[in-house]
């Protein structure tokens, strides 16, 4: 079931659905790039839908919709604490197969990571609901097909995609939720049978092993990456999947007995993540701090939660200012796991005889 | 020898230099903005081929010089030269006749925005725009364009030299405080931003727009201004006299008021020049030397409206060596 809409019928379609949901959606930001006259496209609320960017791949991901940058969690003052307000409106987060096979994984480490649920993640989380933006064609470096992202079956209220048709833009509506179909009535929405588009390949390919050894920690195929590394964490702020944040309890300058809490996106590749009491860090090289990003991607949360964590967006090798890609590094670990593995049923071979 | 009877004024004023060699002169080739498509540049191949010694100089200002030029082949190099001079846009008073002028030097720029991660402007424009502007003019006067602070362009050794700024645009909302903007600046710039509590802090002072904090913040926290904005520096120099570099005048300063600054020194000129000097050549810098900072300044900010970021020097110092006072 789904509807076909015009321009203008998009337009009204956004602006009914904006009167009862906040809506998230990827938004090309002119001259916000890092070089002079560069654009970038990342997360932000929109009124209209001549504001959201359909067309390429979204810079940064949707998981500012749970984890902001900056999110002050609570304010304190001498014997009282009071949590920090959030607009309690429904949220529409518009994004991709990828991406909504990314919300899995962070609810994994933020709902179902131990006895204890994050309260200021499920509060955001219960507002939200999705619209998938189909994917016609594989942008650079997606590999999505290989992590198995390509594909969403459920979990969004309605599908969207645009094609242009002459000289209009038809968009396409793929509507599992039935309760949407009158925004689409209203918007004058013709009915029709639609199915989203979906990557079926990619021209990055991904070799992801089943199985890491241990010896591959000690390969020497991270050390090029303390060199080549310079650690500014771009892939980690990046990735819908990266989870990490640190605290900041900050006291008002003007009166140091009141203050809040607030929590930052961390990066695991940015200096000081693993800084200690004492002066300790357990990650000193930009080698070892690659070597745990990667394997926590492709092989530490699978073994925690039974998935990968990684979706294959490819944002993290998008970003990189020194050209360094992840998901050679996948192949390379590939290829390291399986000489390991030769080596040791070589061994066992040669015991059995 | 006696056979050549040549003006070398109208020679020299025709962007040919005398050359050591007699008998020989060199076709020099204005460049603006040091951008050059590869059709002219193939010309200029022929021509120094087919008329000088196959040889071609990189001048020190972007130019190109193609020495070994027989002089009684000056006609024909013009002539040749037109599809140079058409494909670069510079102005000309009569068609086949080669460059009108040579005083004026050729506006220089480093590569900018076009190809540089840190260029704040589009340096080749702008040098460009200004060569529609100011040339042909046979006061010498020196113009150069740089992206940014880093002055790769050393703008600093022209009379004008224009340095290209941003704004650096903060969103808090944005910021992780990984601090790499603080210590980038710290390191390649000035060091003007500071944590407190968890958010940076710019030192508005201190900054010199350089963009080092947008070019490296992982989150896009820090953003480029949409206003271009420019450091003017004036009256750097090279010379026997008292080689120096160009000081401070406009902090913060828009584009149409350069233009119009840069427009106003040549009347300024025209008004002061020394009618005695040699060759009737005079450095600009030299003639605000004789009538004082405070007459240029008159002269130059004349119906100029500069916007409200920016800063004005109230009265500038030039260093740099006086061999011509305490020798050398």
């Amino acid at each position: 079931m789904g509807y076909v809409l015009t321009q203008s019928g998009f337009s009204e379609l956004v602006k009914s659905l904006e009167s009862q949901y906040r809506i998230f959606a990827p938004v090309l930001k002119k001259g916000a790039g890092r070089h002079l006259d560069t654009d970038v496209v990342l997360y932000d609320f929109v009124k209209s839908a001549e504001e959201i960017e359909l067309e390429h791949k979204s810079d940064y991901a949707f998981k500012e919709a749970l984890l902001p940058m900056s999110e002050t969690l609570f304010f304190f003052t001498e014997q009282q604490t009071k949590e920090a307000d959030l607009d309690e409106r429904p949220v529409l987060v518009f994004l991709r197969s990828c991406d909504l096979h990314a919300l899995k994984r962070l609810d994994d480490i933020y709902l179902r990571n131990g006895k204890e649920i994050d309260p200021f993640y499920k509060r955001r989380r219960d507002l939200l609901h999705f619209v998938l933006i189909g994917c016609p064609h594989a942008f650079e470096n997606c590999f999505c097909v290989d992590m198995g992202s390509n594909l969403t079956k459920d979990g969004y209220v309605f599908s969207i995609d645009s094609a242009e048709e002459g000289e209009d833009t038809v968009y396409r509506f793929e509507v599992p939720d039935a309760s949407f179909n009158t925004f689409f009535e209203g918007a004058g929405g013709t009915k029709a049978d639609v199915q989203h588009t979906y990557v079926t390949e990619t021209k990055t390919r991904v070799r992801v092993p089943e199985e890491v050894p241990q010896a591959v920690m000690k390969d020497a195929l991270w050390d090029e990456y303390t060199q080549r590394c310079i650690g500014c964490g771009r892939c980690n702020f990046v990735c819908p999947t990266c989870t990490c944040f640190t605290m900041q309890d900050v006291y008002y300058t003007d009166n140091g007995r009141v203050g809040e809490r607030r929590r930052v996106e961390a990066s695991c590749m940015v200096d000081g993540f693993t800084n200690v009491a004492g002066g300790g860090q357990y990650r000193k090289t930009k080698g070892e701090r690659m070597r745990f990003k990667v394997l926590h991607k492709i092989s530490d949360h699978k073994k925690r939660f039974g998935e990968n964590m990684c979706v294959g967006c490819g944002r993290c090798d998008d970003v990189c200012p020194e050209y360094i890609s992840y998901s050679h590094i996948i192949n390379k670990v590939y290829d390291a796991s399986e000489k390991v593995l030769q080596a040791k049923n070589a061994e066992g071979g040669e015991e059995n005889e | 020898m006696g056979e050549l009877d040549i003006n070398v004024v109208k020679l020299k004023k025709n962007a040919f230099r005398v050359s050591k060699v007699r008998g020989e002169t060199a076709s020099r080739i204005r460049i603006p903005g040091g951008v050059i498509d590869a059709k002219s540049m193939q010309k200029i191949v022929e021509i120094a081929e087919k008329y000088g010694t196959g040889t071609i100089d990189i001048t020190n200002r972007q130019g190109i010089e193609i020495p070994g030029i027989k002089l009684e082949d000056v006609d024909k190099v013009n002539a040749e030269v037109q599809s140079v001079i058409d494909a670069l846009h510079i102005n000309q008073t009569e068609r086949g006749k080669g460059f009108p002028s040579s005083g004026t030097r050729n506006i220089e720029a480093c590569p900018g925005k076009r190809l540089c991660p840190f260029g704040n402007y589009d340096t080749t424009a702008m040098a460009q725009r200004i060569e529609q502007m100011v040339f042909p003019n046979d006061r010498h006067v020196k113009i150069a364009c740089t992206g940014c602070s880093n002055d790769c362009a050393k703008v600093r050794f022209a009379d004008f030299g224009i340095i290209g700024m941003t704004e650096p645009q903060y969103n808090p909302d944005r910021c992780v405080t990984c601090e790499q903007c603080v210590n980038y600046c710290k390191k390649r710039s000035v060091g003007a931003l500071s944590v407190v509590n968890g958010k940076i802090v710019r030192d508005t002072d201190k900054c010199i727009g350089c963009g080092v904090c947008v070019h490296y913040c992982p989150t896009r926290a820090w953003t480029r201004s949409k206003e271009h904005y420019f450091r003017l520096v004036l009256l750097g120099r090279t010379g026997k006299k008292n080689p120096r570099l160009a000081e401070d005048f406009i902090k913060w300063c828009d584009e149409e008021s350069i233009m119009k600054i840069i427009h106003n020194a040549y009347a300024y000129i025209e008004e002061y020049i020394d009618p005695n000097a040699v060759e009737h050549k005079e450095h600009i810098g030299y003639i605000v030397d004789r009538t004082g900072f405070e007459k240029f300044k008159e002269y130059i900010l004349k119906d100029v409206t500069l916007g409200p970021k920016a800063e004005v020097a109230k009265t500038m110092y030039w260093g740099g060596k006086h061999y011509d006072q305490y020798g050398g």
